[in-house]
């Protein structure tokens, strides 16, 4: 059984098709790249998949169950975690705290209204070690806001990751970062995912980062998917190329032209 | 009660040594105790006043600087407590101020969790203007219907008839007035300090941290698996039934209840003292109601222009001193401390 399969996925907006019969199958364990220009569908498909858009039509099966028509919540209590594009954090709790509700959600603890949080030695020391695995420990009792963009992008990723997901989508995670910092994000993001055996979708632009940490990339193009395969197959295939940066040819994602 | 304000004036949880902020509190709560000893009954009176509009600002700034939620109907869950004791009193002949709060606080929970339910399903301008409306219709409701409220006449709850702790303290006999006066404030003070105390568990329990980011962040909120709309709910209703308790203590110290505290410039009363304090931090509701009520009082004394007198308070706060005097006072505490260290 597959972790997820999307059936004759849509979403319209008007005359624009963002998500045009999308049929697509993830296995558990994949650390999947989808890429395209920029008003591909990518992160329409994230939005359909993790509910911030309710489908036109189609399917969405996730573990053999069919979340068509579940909640973002539910979505969330079945194991699909996402982040996002631009940041979405809890500006004015701590890096601790962001984290630390995170996972009293997950375990059904935000109901208790009769316990002081920080004596929950339990979550205390997970949302500790969660902000050790993300390079943040340095950072826990800094406010959220005035975190730099590359922590605030691993913040909003261990937040995603803290939800223990069985899938996560993870919307451009090295945008508006440096190149530098990228590598190190990426490192990290692939580590703690391919550690913890989740199965990961990451919408993301620069080619040299989803050559380098792939399994399989999906390539979109007005809503559909254009093609998929391995990062060796994707590198070779010309129709990608030309669409992607505009040219094609032997190794052109190779040319830094 | 105090807590830390860090950067920007949010509101965070306490540092690691709690056992600070507690000593500060027990120290503040004895020199409350001293009080009646020390000045006269008028004062004392003015104070019970204060005391009961901060459980009121307390119980709105949970909706306000928690939840993210401004509520400007909240003289409607007051109003709920009052008119309930009022009816408890008058139809049912009861003594007991303690059943008096049971009852009250069932009225207030009744009505916050109706109005709740409609008003949360909506945010920002909208919230808060449906939040106004629906106290409008109580008001018209209690204005209109008079010969079940007494219309503007309101209903009349004598304190003499009233016994506390179970009938262990009444006030029959010389000097009842008196007598309710000192005894009705410890009352007063020990109720807002089990309000105060429940009140800070909750902001700083998981659930408190919930509301917190729903207030910071709802579409992030409802991606970790909160269900908003729910959280919402329940805040209104712990946030009504707190100023319904304000409500039903403000009665018996009134001796009337009349229609004007379910009219809409009642709720802007507690805005007032919630943004006067400063609703960014826990204590700034407290300080606010409790100085908005020394200030009302003696504007009325001073001047029949005090509204006028008021609004010009406002505007200047809100100027000058947008985070109120708690939160003005702890940055300039925090830079003090900057500075010597």
């Amino acid at each position: 059984m597959s972790l997820l399969e999307t059936v004759h996925l849509k979403k319209y907006f008007g005359d624009t098709h963002a998500v045009d019969d999308v049929n697509l199958t993830i296995e558990e364990g994949e650390f999947i790249s989808l890429v395209g220009p920029n008003g591909a569908g990518k992160t329409s498909f994230c939005n359909v998949v993790s509910a911030y858009y309710s489908a036109d039509s189609g399917k969405i099966i996730f573990q053999g169950e069919d979340v068509s028509n579940a909640s973002v919540t539910q979505r969330v209590k079945a194991g699909i975690a996402r982040s996002f594009q631009l940041v979405n954090l809890f500006d004015d709790l701590t890096a601790f705290d962001n984290v630390a509700l995170a996972i009293f959600s997950r375990e059904g603890k935000t109901r208790n209204i009769a316990a002081l949080a920080r004596r929950d030695s339990e979550v205390t020391r997970e949302a500790d070690a969660v902000l050790n695995q993300f390079g943040l420990a340095g950072k826990r009792n800094e406010l959220a806001r005035g975190l730099a963009q590359g922590e605030r992008k691993l913040l909003d990723v261990a937040l995603a990751y803290a939800l223990r997901p069985k899938l996560v989508f993870l919307d451009e995670p090295t945008s508006g970062v440096s190149t530098r910092d990228k590598g190190q994000i990426m490192d990290t993001i692939a580590s703690v995912v391919r550690g913890e055996g989740i199965t990961a979708v990451v919408v993301e632009h620069d080619m040299d980062v989803v050559f380098k940490y792939s399994d399989r990339i999906v390539v979109m193009h007005q809503g559909a998917i254009l093609a998929q395969g391995t990062p060796a197959e994707i590198r070779k295939n010309e129709q990608v190329a030309m669409i992607l940066i505009g040219s094609s040819g032997p190794d052109a994602f190779s040319r830094k032209d | 009660m105090s807590l830390a304000v860090a950067k920007k004036g949010a509101i965070t949880s306490i540092g690691p040594s709690a056992w600070r902020p507690a000593v500060v509190a027990i120290a503040i709560l004895l020199v409350l105790a001293a009080l009646p000893s020390l000045v006269d009954p008028y004062q004392t009176v003015l104070l019970t006043y204060g005391l009961i509009m901060a459980i009121a600002a307390l119980g709105f700034n949970l909706l306000l600087g928690y939840t993210g939620l401004l509520s400007f109907g909240h003289s409607a869950y007051f109003g709920a407590g009052a008119y309930t004791v009022a009816f408890i009193v008058r139809d049912l002949g009861a003594q007991s101020m303690e059943l008096c709060i049971v009852g009250g606080l069932l009225g207030a929970l009744l009505i916050s969790a109706l109005f709740g339910f409609v008003c949360v399903r909506h945010t920002r301008i909208f919230f808060g203007i449906l939040t106004l409306a629906l106290s409008q219709v109580l008001w018209s409701l209690a204005f209109k219907f008079f010969w079940v409220t007494g219309g503007t006449d309101g209903i009349r709850v004598a304190s003499a008839k009233l016994t506390l702790l179970g009938g262990f303290v009444n006030f029959a006999g010389p000097g009842s007035f008196q007598r309710f006066v000192f005894a009705y404030y410890y009352y007063v003070l020990g109720l807002f300090a089990l309000a105060t105390v429940i009140m800070w568990v909750i902001v700083h329990s998981p659930f408190g941290k919930a509301l917190q980011a729903i207030r910071d962040n709802e579409t992030r909120a409802s991606f970790v698996g909160i269900s908003v709309r729910r959280y919402r709910w329940i805040a209104f209703v712990i946030s009504g039934a707190f100023t319904g308790l304000a409500g039903v203590l403000w009665v018996p110290l009134n001796g009337l209840t009349t229609p004007d505290i379910l009219y809409w410039p009642f709720s802007g009363e507690i805005v007032f003292m919630t943004v006067l304090g400063g609703f960014r931090t826990f204590t700034g509701p407290i300080v606010g109601a409790v100085m908005f009520n020394y200030l009302k009082t003696y504007a009325v004394a001073s001047t029949e222009y005090w509204q006028l007198l008021l609004g010009v308070v406002l505007v200047v706060l809100v100027l000058a001193l947008p985070s109120g005097i708690v939160g003005t006072a702890a940055r300039l505490a925090a830079r003090f401390t900057r500075g010597t260290s």
